[in-house]
């Protein structure tokens, strides 16, 4: 039966004579992606993790690291470079496969990249799904991979909180949000049949912050563009556009040196900077809580049209 | 988060303070007109979770007054929901507070949706039920109460909405209460879990009682939803309960290391602690729990930690440690709660895989208790249960499994059915009975020498060598073939006229001969266009209506069960 109104209270809050330690928030996600990890590995006879070089690939890696411990991480780490990708991000892929002792596989759409696709010439839609999407459908088909980690979450986009942990694809590589598999407690469904695959997230229940705060608490390296530093910009509007390949300038727009940093890490013309003095990571989790605009407000490709990135995601993209 | 804006605002006691924050999981359940999505959007807005690219985004858009965001499409997140005006799925969100982290299971309400509403229960620690206030206790009120019990999610929030729509009457709000107890009471009874209530009287449309206590219901004293949410106990504290410890990897870098992975389920652990691993028995002391970030003194669920024993045993993924005075029970036939998730209902006979802890074994369903009508609570005799679907049934495994009954222990009494066929995730089950397995001498020793013999194979096909002859019509014939292969028998047809049989008649006698002798199920057939069926098993003879063929392919299972051909599990351990 229901207390009276009148009792209904707060329950005293724990004393520490009474409460043993209490687990973080951060512990109990840590925990939690370890087991997703442990589980593919184990149920799975071709894993790979996809590794896209952001602070969301770095903490997976971490989490890899850990739940390997003291083995080594047993499966292969794969990027799928554009080819416009900053020159900082390829330096520091290299240097993070190499410390955390994992075998690093780099694919790219060598056709595509050479026929010239880029997203000033085609459109963002297309661009991405070539580069991209059929980079990626490409790699995991070549080396037969049976399941691919990603380091995506669910409150980066709406149509990503209905994604499960293990993400069904068919044989094409495509997700059927209407059709997904329900997910039950801890018990995860790895039965597929040969060509198709699962996409795995073992971030998904972890907000931005949660990985900021997992990142200073760990002290894991990231790259040095998500720290703000004076960067040459094209400033257009509220955008400031950094400098790198394939940017095609304006008449008469002329770079300038901005304080400015990058708040989620994309293709180098499709990836917006922000106006920031965040130099350290506190400064970056300070920055964040005075945010009024999400992670991915940034990046074109969410936005190129109404539910563009369910769309890109039953195409195939992570 | 607004105390940024003030200069007083230091990062270092924010990260302090974020480092002494635990993480509660409720769900919710409800479609747009009870005002789910309110509830949440308000939640979410008012703890200054949204950010302003994502209200923008839909401002001006949906079925609000103008000047009001409609935040039902905030939440539902696929294009035909916002399309449809209905959440078809679960969605997962986050908030958090100066005391907490939420993670919200924001489920569909309607009937054909009660499958995501049981995923959603299943992670929970607490379950915010809606009633809207101007209709009184709807059924699917009552169909999440039911499912937050069944899964035992130990708390309920009762959040009467839309008070503001009667006058914030208290009246009212007290009739809600009584009634929705009452039926709180019924549900325990039948689930046998038994529901911590809280009633709130809310308006998620203004905002009563949401987040901030309301000034509208001033005979409502207590506390607002959102201020019991962040003092609810997290069910995930089970240090008290026994330890219970499902193996997921062996890991072995070297000869000098061999540790057990996994993620504890519940209770505490520390090195010297003497532990059984399940189902073998076998016992042993742990020396070390490993970590990446050094080795531990103590461990605790639901930590994912390596564990290293003190001496040499057989280990392997899906066994499980325990404590040595702490048990838990193995066994190879369960009675469980069961909700049905796939399209494609329950068959007796059809093989299913049970997922349980880090195991996977071969399942049969060996009878329906009941389905339970959950407008009702009547229990329905059944012979299937269909999507959405909710009963209790009998399975039997092929292989002992160490377990809890679900009442007792949510991580170790949980399992998964798969359709060993399509792959698809067919129900939920909560284990609500099992009897202990005894294992001594029926095991199948993986270490034995010597040729495999009939019943190392019958314990793993679930059937010994036979035959089973039919004649009758081309289709039915497929059919059974059929129904066998989904029931996991390895069966080999052979056609009696085929040329090569009818010119050495002994010829069918020495192949069928050999096909028993392999432990394989051979399926001699004679086609032909006559409306009956026969068939004959040992010396039993059957002759069916070729018309009727589920009773046909039935009638013929049952002849392999009762010739004792089909064993699967009662009679597996030969």
């Amino acid at each position: 039966m229901p207390a009276a109104e009148s009792e209904i209270s707060l329950p005293p809050p724990p004393t520490s004579a009474t409460a043993p330690p209490r687990l973080s928030h951060l512990r109990l996600l840590e925990a939690e992606s370890i087991h997703i990890l442990r589980e593919v590995a184990s149920e799975f006879e071709r894993p790979v993790m996809l590794y896209s070089i952001g602070k969301d690939s770095s903490v997976m890696l971490r989490l890899a690291q850990k739940a390997f411990y003291p083995g080594p991480i047993p499966f292969p780490l794969l990027h799928v470079d554009t080819g416009f990708k900053f020159a900082e991000m390829l330096t520091f892929r290299d240097a993070m496969a190499r410390s955390a002792g994992a075998e690093l596989l780099v694919w790219r759409n060598e056709g595509a990249i050479a026929a010239g696709t880029n997203p000033i010439v085609l459109d963002t839609k297309r661009c991405c799904g070539l580069l991209k999407t059929q980079a990626l459908l490409d790699a995991l088909r070549h080396y037969n991979f049976d399941a691919a980690f990603g380091g995506a979450r669910r409150d980066e986009e709406k149509s990503r909180a209905k994604e499960r942990i293990y993400s069904f694809r068919d044989s094409a590589g495509q997700w059927d949000p209407k059709n997904q598999r329900p997910e039950l407690w801890n018990l995860y469904n790895a039965r597929i049949h040969p060509g198709e695959s699962i996409r795995v997230f073992p971030l998904s229940n972890w907000t931005e912050m949660d990985v900021w705060q997992y990142i200073h608490e760990e002290k894991i390296p990231v790259v040095d563009l998500y720290f703000a530093k004076e960067r040459l910009m094209y400033v257009r509007g509220d955008a400031l556009l950094p400098i790198e390949q394939a940017f095609v300038a304006r008449p008469g727009e002329q770079p300038q040196l901005v304080k400015s940093r990058l708040r989620s890490l994309g293709c180098s013309p499709c990836t917006g900077a922000i106006r920031s003095d965040a130099d350290t990571i506190p400064a970056i989790i300070a920055e964040l809580l005075s945010f009024r605009s999400s992670e991915r407000a940034n990046r074109t490709i969410d936005h190129d049209q109404e539910g563009s990135m369910e769309i890109k995601k039953r195409e195939g993209y992570f | 988060m607004a105390a940024l804006t003030t200069p007083s605002f230091s990062i270092d006691e924010f990260l302090q303070q974020e480092r002494e924050k635990d993480l509660l999981r409720f769900s919710t359940a409800g479609s747009v007109d009870d005002g789910k999505s309110t509830l949440i959007g308000r939640l979410l807005y008012d703890t200054q979770s949204v950010y302003e690219d994502q209200v923008r985004s839909i401002q001006g858009k949906g079925t609000t007054a103008p000047g009001q965001i409609d935040f039902a499409l905030l939440t539902d997140g696929l294009r035909a929901e916002r399309e449809q005006g209905i959440t078809i799925d679960v969605a997962y969100r986050y908030f958090s507070t100066a005391r907490r982290k939420f993670i919200i299971a924001d489920t569909p309400g309607h009937e054909q949706y009660t499958r995501n509403m049981v995923t959603g229960a299943s992670t929970a620690d607490a379950a915010v039920v809606l009633i809207d206030a101007s209709k009184g206790v709807l059924l699917q009120s009552r169909r999440h109460a039911y499912i937050a019990s069944l899964l035992r999610v130990r708390h309920v929030l009762v959040a009467v909405n839309k008070m503001d729509l009667i006058g914030y009457d208290q009246a009212a709000f007290r009739a809600i209460e009584r009634d929705f107890s009452l039926l709180l009471e019924q549900i325990a009874a039948d689930t046998g879990s038994p529901v911590e209530s809280i009633f709130v009287p809310v308006s998620a449309l203004a905002g009563d009682n949401i987040v901030h206590r309301s000034k509208a219901m001033l005979w409502y004293s207590g506390p607002s939803l959102l201020e019991l949410l962040e003092a609810l106990p997290s069910s995930l504290d089970t240090r008290a309960e026994p330890f219970r410890f499902p193996v997921q990897r062996v890991l072995r870098p070297d000869h000098s290391f061999r540790g057990f992975a996994g993620q504890i389920a519940s209770g505490t652990v520390r090195p010297g602690d003497r532990v059984t691993v399940l189902p073998s028995g076998r016992s042993a002391e742990v020396s070390r729990i490993v970590t990446y970030d050094g080795d531990l003194a103590e461990a605790y669920a639901p930590l994912s930690v390596t564990l290293v024993l003190n001496r040499e045993l057989d280990i392997s993924r899906g066994d499980l440690i325990v404590l040595a005075d702490a048990p838990a029970t193995v066994a190879k036939s369960v009675k469980a709660a069961l909700v049905w998730m796939d399209r494609r209902p329950l068959e007796l006979h059809r093989r299913y895989l049970l997922k349980h802890t880090s195991q996977t074994a071969p399942a049969f369903l060996s009878s329906i208790e009941h389905r339970t009508n959950i407008g009702t609570f009547s229990h329905e005799p059944a012979e299937t249960l269909e999507m959405n679907g909710i009963g209790v049934v009998t399975l039997n495994l092929l292989r002992p499994i160490a377990l809890d009954l679900y009442g007792e222990n949510r991580g170790t009494g949980a399992f998964i059915l798969i359709d060993a066929e399509t792959n698809s995730t067919a129900a939920a089950g909560m284990i609500t009975t099992a009897s202990s397995y005894e294992t001594e001498g029926s095991h199948i020793h993986a270490g034995a020498w010597g040729p495999v013999t009939a019943g190392e194979r019958a314990a793993r096909w679930g059937h010994r060598g036979g035959v089973l002859e039919l004649s009758g019509p081309t289709e039915l014939i497929d059919a059974i073939e059929r129904s066998l292969f989904a029931a996991g028998a390895i069966s080999n047809r052979i056609e009696a006229d085929d040329d090569a049989f009818l010119l050495h008649p002994s010829l069918l006698e020495i192949v069928t001969e050999m096909q028993i002798q392999s432990g394989l199920l051979a399926l001699v057939v004679h086609e032909n266009d006559s409306g009956t069926l026969m068939a004959r098993a040992e010396d039993r003879q059957l002759t069916l209506d070729a018309n009727d063929p589920l009773k046909a392919v039935s009638a013929v299972h049952q002849l392999l069960h009762s010739t004792g051909i089909l064993i699967f599990f009662e009679k597996a351990d030969l």
